[in-house]
């Protein structure tokens, strides 16, 4: 968990994503600015369609281009990930950027072996023997956990449970040391036991090698464990970022309180009745982005909506005042874009 | 009338694997079920837990005989239900109703949602002419918090919330005493989610039904139920009312679970110490002998292969579990009944 | 509690959505609206036609199309045209009905093959194999071969062919709609197979079975065709598709049109049959509608 003394290793910088769909022009993500440092955890958390998915998508180059129009900068160690040419982003998509999806399918081949795939992938960026990018392969399977990693090389996807798979493409994501690991819904698919020994895996790795990490989660259980800060995506805005304990402890803006509200806590005290209370709810569905509402994306949905301002102005992302400073490191700041002022 | 409603007695749902052809020799047997003893109580929410592949869903398939078992029984209401005539299961299944998991597959895209609601009003010839069941119809959405003139859309034009609303007018149309819900929730958003369990709390009270809550979420299973029941390969482990299950389990496996479940507090979760399973989760094809959990479990001692533990009393806020450490009580293994046929994959 | 009742009914029901889709299909709404034609003609065969099939005039025999006779006449100086017009009824009869009869019995046994599975299943398939395995021209001219030439005994033998097709897109059908979990849910409500299979899984399970129809109609016309050809389907002086392109033979190199034009027949309407069932398959499939049907909103 260091700051961010050395530069950022991702720099994005008004991101813009515009789908054609045959609904029309689809705002997926509408000028979103983050940093993640080296070491550090950012998670990206919001709800289907808030457009947390696309944003990422978009920074690696794998959004169609024939539907999708991507704008904003993104550097990735300084330099533009949305300006580079296809063959420069494939070669920076291995050693600068992994990714590991929910579905661990999706990114192994079902007809290789994972030896194979991991060598592939070593073979791909560096210059290297087939007996050395081997032995490296079990290197890495024994490092992300794997038993029996010398056996495991020789299996073939389907013979691994879905925690051991997505070891393996976590594996493969680290294969070339990247500096910026990117994880979307990398847990969910799991049962909890096995999301706490991933998550484990990846924190771990993290402190061995620096890498920096953005999570994208739906679960704020899961933030709550890994990340260091926290962005909240809604309507493809960020509507409020800060550090872990400012969000989700201090949340400022009314979408952020009412996802919390919506959560049911393990942790949560019985009342006097001797019974849990109901859970706020955040009423009605998120916006659909080919129909985003003028104004706050949120006011046809946020119980505390006051003057008419909501409905026509958007409101920028400002700095949350507050009594105390952060856990660690520098203030960072904690912003909410909000009319409703904490 | 006795305070259970639904009750399981050693019930089991074994499934033959492999093995194709014109023979069908089983190559070996899947217990999804193993071996349940369940009693559910009338008016009360159980809530089931369990990781993915512990035959949680399975147990409430069964307990509704939508899946065949293949030892033990089912009683509801004092009725053997495995060996009901087809009258008597008619009945039963107006009396039992089930919520399913996807909202977008348990809808019929062919027919209205008035239709589908009212298909248990007709396969039932309740509430009589087409008026008063139409009228029905309108007050289950009503019930349900879904506006009464979306009752000649189709399920595409809905919300994956809005399905799931739909999804329990149907199961409730009927008047059922019991209502099964499985993994209901898992794929709703989160706001949606917390929706849907304030409706099911609110029905359940309402309506005096009695719910069995499957899912694999412990923080909504805590939320919701008045007991909560664990299951581990096959089995129920711990059982027990929710708040001491969810504060004090006294079972090794429910106190990983309970570990693992990630807390929305971040400085409790620097806090907290998770014990961290080792390994998979064994396959249902061959179950460990003894106390299935053994093989992960970090206190496992010397009885745990041998006797098969049985629910017992554990710590003071009255939950049963299946455990050792609390004394050993159970089957020991028979020798000639080998637990596991086919090797473990892995 | 009193309630105002509410419609069941559909608000825009599904076959006019179904409709509007295939109308913005323009090759499909072509080909359908050809074949609404071509069948109107061999409904009112006789008002359409200038002649009767087989009015002979020696005097004018094998004229090229003209003015008087636009397809031309053929060897016993019998109007072409009106042999095409009035063999339309008789190719179209024998399609219909023949697709008709397999569509009806294949899609039962699929249905039960499907749906029940085990033992049903095992006996219904592997005898339905038993039929796929031989050759379907060879399969209908033993048919004939036992029961005689003619027309109904030429509806019968392609029905027989075209029964297992239907038995099998069935079957597969209902083997995925079957697992489908609104079916399970029916039955937790305590709804009958009969009602499961009637009001759930036959529904869902259709759109394949319309499209094979469509497809298999295409073919039943061919089949009529060769087997007229061969002299084992329509029996002259009956005017056939198949049956003129057979006569036709002997003078393509004399007379062109005799074999032209009723080929020509053919060919349309099995285009159009096969255009069609493609413009079904885009349209009846879950995926594409929903794409579509965003579309027009």
């Amino acid at each position: 968990m260091s700051g961010s003394m050395a530069g950022p290793v991702l720099e994005v910088d008004d991101l813009r994503v515009q789908l054609r769909t045959p609904r029309g022009t689809a705002h997926v993500v509408n000028g979103l600015s983050y940093t993640v440092g080296p070491g550090e955890t950012v998670a990206v958390v919001g709800e289907s369609g808030s457009g947390k998915s696309v944003s990422v998508l978009a920074l690696l180059g794998l959004l169609p281009p024939r539907v999708a129009t991507v704008t904003g900068r993104a550097l990735l160690e300084g330099e533009d990930l949305l300006a580079m040419s296809p063959e420069r982003l494939r070669q920076v998509r291995g050693p600068g950027a992994g990714m590991v999806f929910q579905d661990p399918m999706t990114s192994l081949n079902p007809v290789l072996t994972v030896g194979k795939q991991i060598v592939e992938g070593l073979r791909a960026h560096a210059d290297v023997s087939k007996e050395a990018a081997r032995r490296r392969a079990a290197e890495l399977l024994a490092e992300v956990g794997l038993p029996d990693p010398e056996g495991a090389l020789d299996r073939y996807p389907h013979e691994l449970s879905g925690g051991m798979r997505q070891r393996v493409v976590i594996a493969i994501a680290l294969s070339n040391s990247p500096s910026l690991l990117i994880a979307d819904e990398a847990t969910t698919a799991l049962d909890v036991t096995v999301q706490a020994q991933i998550i484990d895996l990846v924190e771990k790795l993290q402190a061995d090698h620096g890498t920096g990490v953005i999570w994208i989660t739906h679960d704020l259980g899961v933030v709550a464990g890994i990340a260091d800060r926290v962005l909240v995506m809604y309507g493809g805005r960020c509507v409020e970022d800060g550090t872990v304990d400012d969000v989700l402890e201090r949340p400022a803006h009314p979408y952020t309180r009412g996802l919390l509200g919506s959560l049911p806590d393990l942790a949560a005290p019985v009342g006097p009745d001797g019974e849990l209370p109901d859970l706020t709810t955040v009423p009605g569905l998120p916006p659909a982005p080919t129909d985003l509402p003028t104004g706050c994306v949120f006011w046809p949905r946020c119980p505390v909506r006051g003057d008419a301002r909501c409905e026509t102005e958007q409101p920028p992302l400002v700095v949350v005042p507050r009594g105390q400073k952060g856990h660690f490191g520098p203030e960072l700041p904690h912003r909410a874009a909000t009319w409703c002022g904490g | 009338m006795s305070n259970v409603l639904v009750s399981a007695r050693g019930l089991e749902v074994h499934f033959p694997i492999g093995g194709g052809g014109l023979r069908r020799t089983p190559a070996g047997l899947l217990r999804a079920v193993d071996g349940v003893d369940l009693d559910i109580h009338r008016g009360e929410t159980l809530g089931l837990v369990g990781e993915s592949g512990c035959g949680k869903s399975t147990l409430g398939n069964a307990l509704l005989k939508l899946v065949p078992s293949t030892g033990g029984t089912v009683t509801f209401d004092g009725t053997d239900i495995t060996s009901l005539d087809r009258r008597g299961l008619k009945e039963m299944r107006r009396r039992a109703g089930m919520v399913f998991q996807d909202p977008f597959a348990s809808l019929d895209p062919r027919r209205t949602v008035a239709q589908t609601i009212a298909e248990p009003l007709e396969v039932h010839g309740l509430h009589g002419g087409r008026r008063e069941r139409a009228a029905r119809v309108g007050e289950l959405l009503e019930l349900v918090g879904l506006d009464r003139s979306v009752a000649g859309r189709y399920p595409h034009e809905f919300s994956g919330g809005q399905r799931q609303r739909v999804g329990i007018a149907r199961a409730l149309a009927g008047e059922p005493d019991f209502l099964v819900c499985d993994e209901a929730i898992a794929s709703l958003d989160v706001s949606v989610q917390a929706q849907v369990l304030n409706l099911l709390r609110r029905l359940q009270r309402r309506l005096g039904l009695t719910l069995l809550f499957i899912s694999h979420d412990l923080s909504a299973v805590r939320h919701l139920s008045d007991r909560i029941a664990v299951m581990y390969l096959g089995r129920v482990v711990e059982i027990g009312p929710a708040a001491a299950v969810g504060s004090d389990p006294q079972m090794p496996y429910t106190q990983a679970l309970l570990s693992a479940v990630p807390l929305p507090h971040p400085a409790m979760e620097r806090e907290r110490k998770r014990i961290v399973l080792r390994g998979d989760v064994p396959s249902p094809a061959a179950v460990p002998s003894g106390c299935r959990f053994r093989t992960r479990c970090p206190y496992a001692f010397e009885p745990c292969p041998t006797v098969d533990p049985a629910l017992q009393p554990a710590g003071a806020a009255g939950q049963l579990a299946a455990c050792h450490l609390h004394g050993v009580v159970g089957r020991p293994v028979d020798e000639e009944t080998p637990q596991g046929i086919a090797p473990a994959a892995e | 509690m009193t309630a105002e009742p509410v419609p069941l009914r559909p608000v825009r029901p599904r076959w006019r959505e179904t409709l509007g889709l295939l109308v913005r299909n323009k090759v499909a709404l072509g080909a359908a609206l050809v074949l609404l034609a071509i069948i109107v003609v061999a409904v009112f065969d006789r008002a359409f036609a200038p002649q009767s099939a087989n009015a002979q005039d020696i005097a004018d025999r094998l004229q090229a199309p003209s003015w008087s006779h636009p397809f031309g006449t053929d060897n016993l100086g019998r109007d072409i045209l009106s042999r095409v017009i009035i063999g339309a009824s008789v190719s179209l009869k024998v399609g219909f009905l023949s697709v008709g009869l397999a569509l009806v019995v294949g899609t039962l046994l699929g249905l039960l093959a499907g749906y029940y599975g085990g033992w049903v299943d095992d006996v219904l398939m592997r005898l339905m194999d038993m039929l796929f395995a031989f050759p379907a021209v060879l399969l209908a001219i033993a048919i004939l071969a036992i029961r005689g030439p003619g027309t109904s005994n030429t509806i019968i033998a392609i029905a027989v062919v075209y029964v297992p097709i239907f038995a099998r897109v069935t079957r597969a059908s209902v083997l995925g709609v079957r697992e489908e979990v609104y079916v399970r849910a029916s039955r937790s409500v305590g709804a009958s197979d009969f009602r499961l299979l009637t009001r759930h899984v036959l529904p869902n399970a259709a759109p394949p079975i319309i499209v094979q129809t469509s497809v298999s109609l295409a073919f039943a016309v061919l089949a009529e065709a060769a087997l007229s050809f061969l002299g084992l389907g329509t029996q002259p002086p009956n005017p056939s598709w198949g049956l003129m392109l057979a006569e036709g033979r002997e003078f393509i190199g004399l007379a062109w049109w005799l074999a032209f034009f009723p080929g020509m027949a053919i060919v349309v309407t099995v285009l159009c049959f096969n255009l069609l069932g493609d413009g079904l398959r885009d349209v009846l499939d879950p995926r594409q509608r929903t794409l579509m049907a965003g579309g027009g909103r």
